[in-house]
């Protein structure tokens, strides 16, 4: 395979699209997702507010204004090419630079701030970008890609459970924390999972999971019928539709994995509200 | 479902007919606030200072609002989750601030305080940003200019979207517990 070089402008020009795309286009695995809930919603505020989130995403996208005022913090998974040279700048300049241009020029709020605890000066275009590479083979870049709310960042969490726990502790630490979320993050949630790996491992593969379109399913049977299971029973606890009540609670659970040490079964629960924004493409 | 119109400010003859459930619709005049406005409105207040705006009558929403594309009088302005003011709200109504404008739960305190002082909590819809910007008529900086998206607004709104979810008695319309046994053996 012969060596690409691409222009750091062509990845500036791919990262800034996205970031607009998809923070006025709902993708249409959500959009489905509400439409069902709202015919299957058993309280009358529920349908209410399910209808307004619809008409939400209708105008956003007509007027390619952002769906949430919280247009998030970047976040992008990369596969990088091993065959791939960038031309006239680097990948990560290239990305804050795409980020910087879609939330300038797109009217999308910047919401970073520099230092975390001191500080806490906004950067006024949004960067840093939170970016993971991996390498893979081949001559093109894959970017998936997100804008993360903190409304349900917030309400996220890891724990380290050991193997004892068993798939019944999975369960029992996931409800948990949907429950101590409540009506706090924007239900109905997509409720992103990351079991196994090291502490930071599950906490990816859980910001991953929030990132998979809600109309598919984990490959392995076992943890999609967990996905399916978790889903139900998060629906019947009743905080409903911006959590004034109903049966709609959430509307995906997605769950990776990762093999993990003997010791250990992590496990990360990333809460996302029901604009779950992302999108991909390849360059 | 029916939908009571409430123009503002809010009188305590309003407060008392608003109920938990109530579905309103809001109009007249709102300040914003939120995290960083908070802070410092709550220090100057712990200080015995004077504040940059008079919130004696007021409604203030949980708000930062993205940019208003040209024309638009403002920017997607959906409400933020307001447990995270929960610190500041009670020397807030204290000082007779009457209706707040956000999302998600409220801690005893708030509630405690909100009972003592006649005043009401609205929950928008967390999300529904595009759609509620269109009851936002205009926007103007009032406080804090520096904190951008989070600075102090004045807005001017009509016929914004609301529920009382928790009225001034304390009785509260947010499911903050689950309902059922949600899963066998836990």
């Amino acid at each position: 395979m012969d060596i690409r070089r691409i222009d750091a402008a062509e990845i500036t020009a791919a990262v800034k699209s996205l970031f607009m795309d998809m923070n006025y286009n709902i993708g249409s695995d959500i959009l489905k997702a509400l439409e069902s809930a709202k015919d299957n919603e058993t309280s009358e505020t529920g349908r209410s507010v399910l209808s307004q989130l619809i008409e939400n995403h209708k105008i956003a996208s007509s007027e390619e204004v952002p769906i949430c005022q919280d247009t998030g913090m970047a976040v992008l998974f990369v596969e990088y090419g091993d065959h791939v040279v960038i031309e006239n700048g680097s990948f990560e300049d290239a990305v804050r630079e795409g980020v910087r241009h879609a939330y300038i020029d797109g009217y999308l709020r910047k919401s970073v701030v520099t230092d975390p605890v001191f500080d806490r000066v906004n950067t006024k275009d949004n960067t840093p970008a939170v970016i993971y590479t991996e390498i893979v083979k081949g001559d093109k870049i894959k970017i998936l890609a997100g804008c993360k709310g903190f409304g349900s960042e917030n309400m996220s969490a890891i724990k380290m459970l050991t193997p004892s726990a068993g798939i019944e502790g999975v369960k029992k630490f996931i409800m948990d924390t949907v429950l101590y979320a409540g009506p706090n993050p924007c239900p109905p949630i997509v409720v992103g999972i990351g079991i196994g790996g090291t502490f930071e491992k599950a906490a990816m593969l859980a910001k991953k999971a929030t990132l998979r379109p809600i109309d598919t399913h984990n490959p392995d049977e076992r943890y999609a019928a967990l996905e399916d299971e978790l889903l139900e029973a998060i629906n019947r606890t009743g905080f409903g539709p911006a959590g004034l009540g109903g049966s709609t609670t959430a509307i995906g659970v997605n769950i990776e994995t990762f093999p993990t040490h003997i010791a250990g079964m992590p496990v990360a629960v990333n809460i996302c509200c029901h604009a779950a924004r992302h999108k991909e493409t390849e360059i | 479902m029916s939908i009571k119109k409430i123009t503002l400010p809010l009188t305590d003859e309003i407060i008392r007919e608003l109920h938990a459930g109530d579905s309103v619709l809001i109009s007249g005049s709102v300040i914003t606030g939120r995290d960083a406005a908070h802070k410092r409105l709550y220090e100057l207040i712990e200080k015995g200072e004077p504040l940059p705006v008079d919130i004696n009558g007021e409604v203030i929403y949980y708000v930062g609002p993205a940019p208003a594309k040209p024309g638009h009088a403002v920017g997607p302005a959906g409400p933020t989750s307001s447990y995270r003011m929960d610190k500041y709200a009670p020397a807030l109504l204290d000082r007779g601030l009457k209706g707040m404008i956000g999302k998600g739960a409220r801690n005893a305190e708030v509630v405690a305080s909100m009972v003592k002082n006649g005043a009401v909590y609205f929950a928008a819809i967390g999300g529904a940003a595009a759609l509620i910007s269109r009851s936002i008529k205009s926007s103007e900086i009032l406080a804090y200019e520096d904190l951008g998206t989070e600075a102090i607004y004045r807005f001017q709104v009509e016929d914004f979207p609301a529920v009382v979810a928790i009225d001034s008695s304390g009785n509260s319309v947010l499911v903050t517990e689950p309902v059922k046994s949600v899963l066998h053996g836990h």
